[in-house]
């Protein structure tokens, strides 16, 4: 299994937007896990997510995630290197 | 519920995501309580580290985060929580010792069962729970060692451990009738036939197998240069840097003073070179070489030496002479070396 594959499962919809962004870039599991939740902590529901991360580990750990936590994962995709997720935030998520 | 507050049992849980806690949550959520599961990323994870070196061809699920996976498996929240500095000084001074290896596991666990009754009172929570089970473990999960984690977490009376219930004594939130006892479970012993039993039962078949080795702690050759740097280095002063570069290479010792790791693969170098600038490096050149970081100050004659070393594991270990560049800062100097019998080697590694 291949990231290129993982990628190729959940491919985020081309015209999906951010309403906010981090960027955890050289950070390796599970910090962009960690700040992926602070960050869920500080926006609204129904806001969508965008964790930049080059770690592609993280494109099953963040589905995992967003299972646990009710969250909703939206797919992913790869530019300049890097994957980009994306992460809609539930209506009373478990955390 | 709970008699007081009408309100649906919550349980505060460490789930590492091997079998143990996995099962020990899911007999909380069978019971219809609401289960939190924290996971900590202590430093010493080996999946953790196979990925910061992320080898070609490496199996992304001999990676991932299983405390995450056990969350998805059983719907259940995790919060992943890094133990951090607080937990490098647990690691570097254990007030109950180390195992057989570099595993404090007694102390390793109160600081995880603190954590969790901290995150317990901030977040609220009506216990906590663990997948211990009763002999499984020389070291932390004996009947004594069951209790004195429990005393010094202050949190008596108050830490279930579903999976052995039946060979301890009654919890408070069993006495409460927050859990029913009859349902938890009666396993001991270091055999893991009942646990695979239950998740055939459950159909949780996707866990890390061996169980218990994915921490660096107990592994032989890590606990061999973590001890090593605790005799040659001030406790207090050991960095979270250093604990990290125990995992990578090969480790020589070549006086109290200097240490040096040498790469094993590419994979390897790219990660030490991350690290080169905070000392003395090597690399043969014009060649296929490792990379070698040295720890110390190496004087003139000991950068002869590492340089010999780099060239032995070079791709011309089989020439007379290599040439092989120092560096440090701004600094280069150049060494024409013979690699270095492997007989002499042997005497420096860790």
């Amino acid at each position: 299994m291949s990231a290129d594959h993982d990628e190729l499962r959940d491919p985020a919809p081309p015209a999906l937007r951010a309403d906010t962004t981090i960027d955890t870039l050289g950070l390796f599991c599970p910090v962009p896990i960690i700040r992926t939740a602070e960050a869920m902590k500080r926006i609204a529901a129904g806001s969508v997510l965008e964790v930049i991360s080059d770690d592609r580990v993280i494109l099953i750990d963040m589905p995992a995630w967003c299972r646990s936590t009710g969250h909703r994962y939206l797919g992913a995709r790869r530019s300049d290197g890097a994957f980009h997720l994306f992460v809609r935030k539930a209506e009373g998520a478990r955390t | 519920m709970t008699a007081e507050t009408g309100r649906r049992v919550k349980a505060i849980g460490l789930i590492s995501g091997g079998l143990d806690s996995t099962l020990a949550a899911r007999v909380l959520v069978d019971q219809g309580i609401d289960v939190v599961g924290l996971h900590f990323s202590t430093g010493f994870c080996m999946n953790d580290h196979r990925r910061a070196l992320d080898r070609p061809g490496e199996d992304p699920r001999r990676m991932r985060n299983e405390g995450l996976r056990a969350g998805a498996d059983l719907q259940i929240p995790i919060e992943v929580l890094d133990a951090g500095e607080a937990y490098l000084k647990m690691v570097l001074n254990p007030r109950h010792g180390y195992g057989k290896r570099a595993n404090p596991c007694i102390d390793c666990r109160i600081y995880m069962i603190h954590g969790a009754a901290d995150y317990m009172r901030e977040h609220g929570g009506d216990f906590i729970f663990t997948g211990e089970v009763l002999g499984q473990r020389p070291m932390s999960q004996h009947m004594q060692a069951l209790r004195l984690i429990e005393k010094e977490c202050g949190i008596e009376g108050y830490l279930l451990r579903p999976l052995s219930a039946h060979h301890l004594p009654p919890t408070r939130p069993e006495e409460l009738g927050w859990v029913d006892r009859d349902r938890l479970m009666g396993i001991s012993g270091r055999s893991r036939k009942e646990q695979m039993a239950l998740s055939e039962r459950w159909g949780l078949k996707d866990y890390p197998q061996p169980s218990g080795g994915c921490c660096f702690l107990a592994d032989e050759s890590f606990a061999r240069r973590f001890h090593d740097k605790r005799q040659h280095t001030p406790v207090d002063a050991i960095r979270r840097e250093e604990m990290i570069l125990l995992k990578v290479g090969r480790h020589f010792r070549l006086s109290a003073g200097v240490k040096i790791i040498v790469a094993r693969d590419a994979s390897e170098n790219q990660f030490l070179a991350r690290f080169a600038g905070l000392g003395w490096s090597f690399e043969a050149l014009d060649t296929g070489s490792p990379l070698t970081l040295a720890e110390g100050e190496p004087d003139e004659p000991t950068r002869r030496l590492i340089a010999s070393i780099t060239a032995r594991y070079s791709d011309r270990r089989n020439q007379p002479l290599v040439e092989v560049a120092a560096r440090h800062g701004d600094m280069e100097e150049r060494l024409m070396v013979p690699p270095v019998a492997d007989a002499t080697l042997e005497g420096w590694r860790i």
